[in-house]
C-alpha cells in the first residue's frame, strides 16, 4: 500500500472530500467536519481494506494523513 | 472458547411488541441537521419506538407473550419455565419473571428467573433455556427478551440518545425429539465492562444526590451518572475484532459453509458496524436483514425483532437455517447456528 492508495481510499469513503484535496501533510481534522461518526467510518474502511484496527489513541495522536498512514502501514507489516 | 451444542430444542413461535410512540432522527434538534443526516446515513436509525412514561419492558413482553400463547394455542398451564432477559426490569427487587408468571396466569409449578443481560441476551438466553429443555426438566418454555433503553439515555448525549429504541419479545421454545441441535459459541471479556455502563444506582455506586448531576463530557455530550454511557470507538473496535472470528469458529466447528445458511441475523448495533461485519464475512446483503432503520438499537430484543419484522414470512412457511450473532455490553458476545421449521410468528404489535 502506498500513501497515494491510502489517500484515494479515504477520499472515496467520505462524501465531503473532493478528490485531490487530501495530501500526506494535510491535517485531516481540518479538511472536513471531523466528528465521532467520521472516526468510525475511517476505522471501518481501514479494518475492511487492510485488516488493521485503529484505536481511539491512534486517532488522538495522529495529526496528519501521513501519521495515520504510518500507523496502518506499520500494523500491516507486523 | 465455549463451543457446544444443545439437542432436542425447537423454536415453536416468536412474537414482539413495540411502543406506539416514535421519534424521528431528523427531529433531534440537539445536533445540527448535517449531523442528523450523517447519523441516518451511517448509524442507520431513521426512527425508533419510545416507551411512554410508566410503560416497562415487562409490559411489552407481556403483550407479546399473550399473543404468542394464543397463536400457538398453548394452555398457559402447560408452560413450565419462564425466563425474563433484560436490563430494565420492573423493580430492583423482586425478579420481573415472578411478576410475569402471575400476570400470565402460569402455574405455581412454573420455574421463573431473570437473566440480566443486554445486547447478547437473546443468544445467551437460548443457551440457558435450551439447556434446561435438553435435560428434560421442562418441556414448554417462554423466553421474554427486551429492553426499554430510552429511559436511561440523556437527551443531551448525542452518542446514545438517537441510537436506542424500545421493544419486548417472547419466544416459545419446546422439547422436540426430532429437532436439530442448536450450536453455540459464547464468549466474554469483562475487562471492557466500562465501554457500555450506567455507573450509579446499584451496589457499586449507590444512588446519591451526586448521581443526578448533569456533566458536560465533550461537545454534544451532557449526562449524569444515571444515564447510559457508550464508548463508541471501543465498542466499534471490539465488534470488528471479535464477532467475525467467533462466527468463523462456529462455522468451522460445525463444518458449515456460509452459503449453507439462509440468513445471518446480527444484533442491530448500528448500520456501520453491521455493514462492516457483513463485508468482512463476505455475505450477500439479501442474507443479512436489518431493522435498525425503523426501530433503532433495541438491545437484546434486536435479533428477535429483526426476525419478526424482516423474516416473518420465511420463518412461518418453511425450514430456515439461521445464524444469530449478538455482541455488546459486558463485554459479552456469541453466536448460534439453528434451524427453524414453520414457526408461529404473528406480526409485530404496537402497544
Amino acid at each position: 500500500m502506498t500513501i497515494e492508495e491510502f489517500i484515494q481510499l479515504v477520499e472515496e469513503e467520505f462524501d465531503d472530500l473532493d478528490p485531490g484535496l487530501l495530501l500526506p501533510e494535510s491535517k485531516f481534522r481540518e479538511k472536513f467536519e471531523w466528528n465521532s461518526i467520521n472516526a468510525l467510518i475511517l476505522i471501518a474502511v481501514v479494518k475492511t481494506e487492510y485488516d488493521v484496527i485503529l484505536t481511539a489513541d491512534d486517532l488522538i495522536r495522529s495529526v496528519t494523513v501521513q501519521n495515520l498512514y504510518d500507523i496502518v502501514k506499520g500494523r500491516i507489516q507486523e | 472458547m465455549a463451543l457446544f451444542s444443545i439437542p432436542h430444542v425447537r423454536i415453536a413461535g416468536l412474537a414482539g411488541a413495540v411502543p406506539r410512540t416514535f421519534r424521528k432522527t431528523l427531529d433531534y434538534s440537539w445536533i445540527s441537521l448535517r449531523e442528523r443526516q450523517q447519523l441516518i446515513q451511517n448509524v442507520g436509525v431513521e426512527q425508533r419506538r419510545v416507551a411512554e412514561k410508566g410503560m416497562t419492558t415487562a409490559d411489552l413482553c407481556y403483550v407479546a407473550a399473550r399473543q404468542l400463547i394464543a397463536s400457538l394455542n398453548w394452555d398457559a398451564g402447560s408452560i413450565d419455565l419462564l425466563v425474563f432477559i433484560s436490563q430494565s426490569g420492573d423493580y430492583l427487587v423482586p425478579p420481573t419473571s415472578c411478576i410475569l408468571q402471575d400476570r400470565l396466569g402460569l402455574l405455581k409449578s412454573c420455574i421463573a428467573y431473570d437473566i440480566g443481560m443486554g445486547c447478547s441476551g437473546y443468544v445467551y438466553g437460548l443457551s440457558a433455556v435450551g439447556s434446561m429443555i435438553a435435560t428434560g426438566a421442562v418441556k414448554r418454555t417462554l423466553m421474554m427478551v427486551g429492553d426499554i433503553s430510552t429511559l436511561t439515555t440523556s437527551y443531551k448525549d448525542k452518542s446514545s440518545y438517537p441510537l436506542f429504541g424500545d421493544a419486548g419479545t417472547a419466544t416459545a421454545l419446546e422439547y422436540s425429539g426430532e429437532a436439530p441441535p442448536l450450536v453455540f459459541n459464547l464468549q466474554t471479556d469483562g475487562s471492557g465492562y466500562q465501554a457500555i455502563i450506567i455507573r450509579d444506582g446499584r451496589a457499586r455506586h449507590n444512588l446519591s444526590r451526586k448521581s443526578f448531576g448533569m456533566k458536560k463530557i465533550s461537545k454534544g455530550i451532557i449526562r449524569s451518572k444515571l444515564n447510559l454511557e457508550l464508548d463508541g470507538i471501543k465498542i466499534f473496535n471490539f465488534s470488528l475484532r471479535e464477532v467475525v472470528p467467533n462466527i468463523k469458529a462456529l462455522l468451522k466447528h460445525t463444518g458449515t459453509e456460509l452459503q449453507d445458511i439462509d440468513y445471518i441475523v446480527f444484533h442491530q448495533a448500528n448500520k456501520l458496524i453491521n455493514e462492516t461485519l457483513r463485508k468482512m464475512l463476505k455475505a450477500e446483503k439479501e442474507k443479512v436483514p436489518s431493522s435498525i432503520q425503523l426501530y433503532g438499537n433495541t438491545s437484546s430484543a434486536s435479533i428477535p425483532l429483526t426476525m419478526i419484522t424482516e423474516l416473518r414470512q420465511q420463518l412461518s412457511t418453511g425450514k430456515q437455517r439461521l445464524l444469530l450473532s449478538a455482541f455488546g455490553v459486558g463485554l459479552s458476545w456469541g453466536s448460534v447456528l439453528l434451524e427453524t421449521d414453520s414457526i408461529v410468528c404473528p406480526e409485530i404489535m404496537e402497544y
